[in-house]
């Protein structure tokens, strides 16, 4: 269990227990809801989740990692507290995801500092300290930089897609991944997203309180520009077009771009029976071997139903065929939708 | 195949399973994997479950397989549908097949079956009846079994020096075939899911690396950041293959700074190198966690070879050791147009016409569809 200062609360406010924190300061919900003092840190607490829905981060008060002023510290708290009962008073999901991580992008610049600070070792052991505790991921400096485990960074960067993630485009020796400071905290901000998003998630709903309503409603209201409509064109990718010509020209198309080609074609909602003729010019093509496979992938006999794979396996096993029409998508499903 | 190949066939197979039981071993936590079997001309039994070596015994004793197979994955409950087995981990195995070497050898070890006459030609279009439905088969070739094993020990290598397992943890295996299976056991790497192993497919094929890991920018390059010969990983391995000393690499520097197409010219040298010193293992391999794994010490039925485990690669020639049927002199009906080594013997070419070989040897060109007992 971390023990923190108020400094570290300040920077890190997601690690206070909302419950005991409020009543340590010997203070109800209520209370901010009514008491025309208090009122101005839900206007602050609507502030910080309005920034977050704008994709900015929150400015805190403080400066070089420590609140500037006694009075600056609940405020720091407490809004970010009162953020989490004003999110999930309107109970709009698309703000919570936003919401937390533009926290873990305002916490994952304090951690960074706390990280390279070779000047305080107090500071990089408590950010040592954080990462243990939050995520079970053991980092030791070595020089300049912090080392991590390889199955540790590889549960992390596989969610990236910025090439420069890769384990390949890494310094990589004796089972350990080097990262800068910087690096090793943007590996672990999305998680720490996640961390935040968990807390707002598993947190009490409380009814209604008074003085919090028009909060609220502006917040529903806000959510209401996130929802974005979405078109297909209808076309098949690039990588799907070139299996359907390999398969036309009666080349072999390898078992992994048959598995490709079935499970994007199910998944797209075609029947079995429509998608196995496709396979008719395999110089290796065998009738029932062929809907036994489609079936499989299909689900058919009460299995799992597969997926296609992603772009970056899909690049892996030398399928891939992006053209600029893919547009930055991972999934070959994601073609075609424009919004 | 014909009855009377899977009687001969099944024949040898069965006196295999009870004088070389001893090479078949349950692997480790046994209870705990899927195991599954083949028979010839029959489809895939899987979503079994044995708990020791008694009970695979007696699964060969009574099915007499052609394949079998266990997961690398162990699960709660592993003879349940996939969906319900709840997988726990996996082992982490690599697939070097000396066919994804694609070596210009290839074509004098290789002969056609046609799908219509089934008979044999040196050209993927039948010589005997013009069909283009061929099935490619390919024979042993020591030259493909040296390049197989330069991957392997550029596979070891990567494993231990960059990615921390220890070497007495890692296994080879001659596949059966024409390739090796390279088991590296280690306790964190165990528990890592397929996306996380498709990364770990793609460092060791040294595959997806950009020019700026390398040292190379776009935009006024460095010539200080380019990677050094010395360097662990794979900035020394690419700073070895592509400038070679360390005039090669100041020659490089330099002519870096001069060409405005240096970013792309370094591309193509990236993807040169990648070609030589990234590892050609089969990613689809790797990446499975819920996969059935031919059992080391079991027959592979596209040869009649068995997986063997191989200590030393030194010196190590699966053709002659692997063949372990029997080897009773046999006589089938051949027709084989390229000449081949197995059990430490030479063998071929046949024009079609009764042979005698011994039988490892006539269940190898049954296995190929180049011969037949009929």
């Amino acid at each position: 269990m971390l023990v923190l200062g108020q400094d570290e609360f300040a920077k890190y406010p997601f690690l206070a227990d909302a419950g005991e924190y409020l009543k340590d300061k010997g203070f109800t919900l209520e209370q901010f809801g009514t008491d025309p003092d208090l009122r101005m840190l839900i206007d602050k607490a609507f502030e910080r989740i309005q920034a977050a829905a704008d994709g900015a981060i929150y400015k805190s008060e403080l400066t070089d990692g420590k609140v500037t002023s006694e009075a600056a510290l609940p405020r720091e708290v407490f809004s970010f507290l009162l953020a989490i009962v004003l999110l999930k008073l309107c109970g709009m999901r698309t703000l919570f995801n936003r919401f937390a991580l533009a926290e873990a992008r305002r916490a994952e610049k304090y951690l960074e500092r706390d990280l390279g600070n070779i000047a305080d070792k107090s500071r990089e052991d408590l950010a040592i300290r954080i990462i243990d505790d939050l995520f079970s991921v053991r980092i030791k400096r070595d020089g300049d930089d912090f080392a991590i485990p390889v199955p540790d960074y590889l549960k992390y960067s596989v969610n990236f897609y910025e090439r420069e993630w890769k384990l390949v485009n890494r310094r990589v020796y004796g089972g350990l991944v080097y990262l800068t400071p910087h690096e090793t905290i943007r590996l672990l901000r999305a998680e720490l997203g996640v961390y935040i998003a968990s807390k707002i998630t598993r947190a009490r709903t409380p009814q209604m309180i008074q003085g919090f309503e028009d909060h609220v409603g502006r917040l529903v209201d806000l959510a209401k520009k996130f929802a974005t409509p979405v078109v297909y064109t209808g076309e098949y990718p690039p990588c799907i077009k070139h299996a359907i010509d390999v398969l036309e020209r009666g080349e072999n198309l390898p078992h992994s771009g048959r598995f490709m080609l079935g499970a994007y074609l199910l998944s797209r909602g075609q029947a079995v029976e429509d998608v196995a003729p496709l396979f008719k010019n395999a110089p290796d093509y065998n009738e029932r071997v062929t809907l036994y496979q489609l079936n499989n992938l299909a689900g058919s006999d009460g299995g799992t139903q597969y997926s296609c794979p992603t772009c970056d396996k899909l690049r892996t096993q030398d399928l891939c065929f992006a053209t600029s029409e893919c547009d930055g998508i991972t999934h070959p499903m994601q073609f075609g939708r424009k919004k | 195949m014909n009855e009377t190949d899977v009687v001969f066939l099944e024949g040898l197979f069965k006196k295999y399973y009870f004088e070389h039981f001893d090479l078949i071993k349950a692997p480790e936590r046994a209870s705990e994997r899927e195991f599954g079997y083949q028979r010839i001309n029959s489809g895939m039994n899987r979503h079994i479950s044995l708990a020791d070596d008694e009970e695979l015994r007696l699964l060969l004793a009574q099915n007499i397989p052609s394949d079998v197979y266990c997961s690398n994955a162990c699960y709660a409950f592993p003879a349940m549908p996939m969906k319900e087995k709840d997988w726990k981990e996996a082992d982490l195995i690599f697939d070097i097949d000396s066919k994804d070497l694609a070596l210009p050898c290839r074509a004098s070890h290789t002969v056609y079956v046609c799908n219509e006459c089934a008979r044999a030609s040196n050209a993927d279009k039948c010589a005997h009846c013009g069909s283009a439905k061929t099935e490619k088969k390919s024979l042993p070739c020591d030259k493909c079994i040296d390049a197989s094993k330069k991957e392997v020990e550029k596979l070891r290598n990567i494993l231990t020096d960059d990615l921390g397992v220890a070497d007495d943890m890692i296994e080879v295996y001659f596949s059966g075939n024409e390739g090796f299976h390279v088991y590296a056991f280690d306790a964190e790497l165990q528990k890592t899911g397929s996306k996380e192993r498709s990364q770990l497919a793609d460092y060791i094929m040294f595959n997806g690396i950009i020019p700026e890991t390398m040292g190379m920018k776009r935009h006024r390059p460095d010539r200080s950041l380019l990677a050094d010969l010395g360097e662990r990983g794979w900035r020394g391995r690419f700073a070895r293959d592509a400038y070679g000393s360390k005039t090669g690499r100041t020659k490089a520097a330099t002519q870096m700074k001069k060409d405005p197409d240096g970013y792309s010219k370094f591309e193509s040298q990236l993807a040169d190198s990648a070609g030589r010193i990234g590892v050609k293992i089969d990613p689809n391999v790797t990446t499975d966690i819920h996969r059935i794994f031919r059992m080391p010490g079991s027959i592979n039925s596209k040869s009649g070879l068995s997986k063997i485990r191989c200590s030393r690669l030194d010196g190590f020639d699966p053709y002659a050791e692997a063949a372990l049927l029997d080897d009773v002199p046999a006589e089938v009906s051949a027709e084989c147009p390229v000449k081949f080594s197995l059990g430490g013997q030479k063998f071929g070419p046949y024009e079609r016409g009764r042979i005698t070989v011994p039988a490892y040897a006539a269940a190898y060109m049954i296995c190929k569809k180049l011969a037949t007992t009929a």
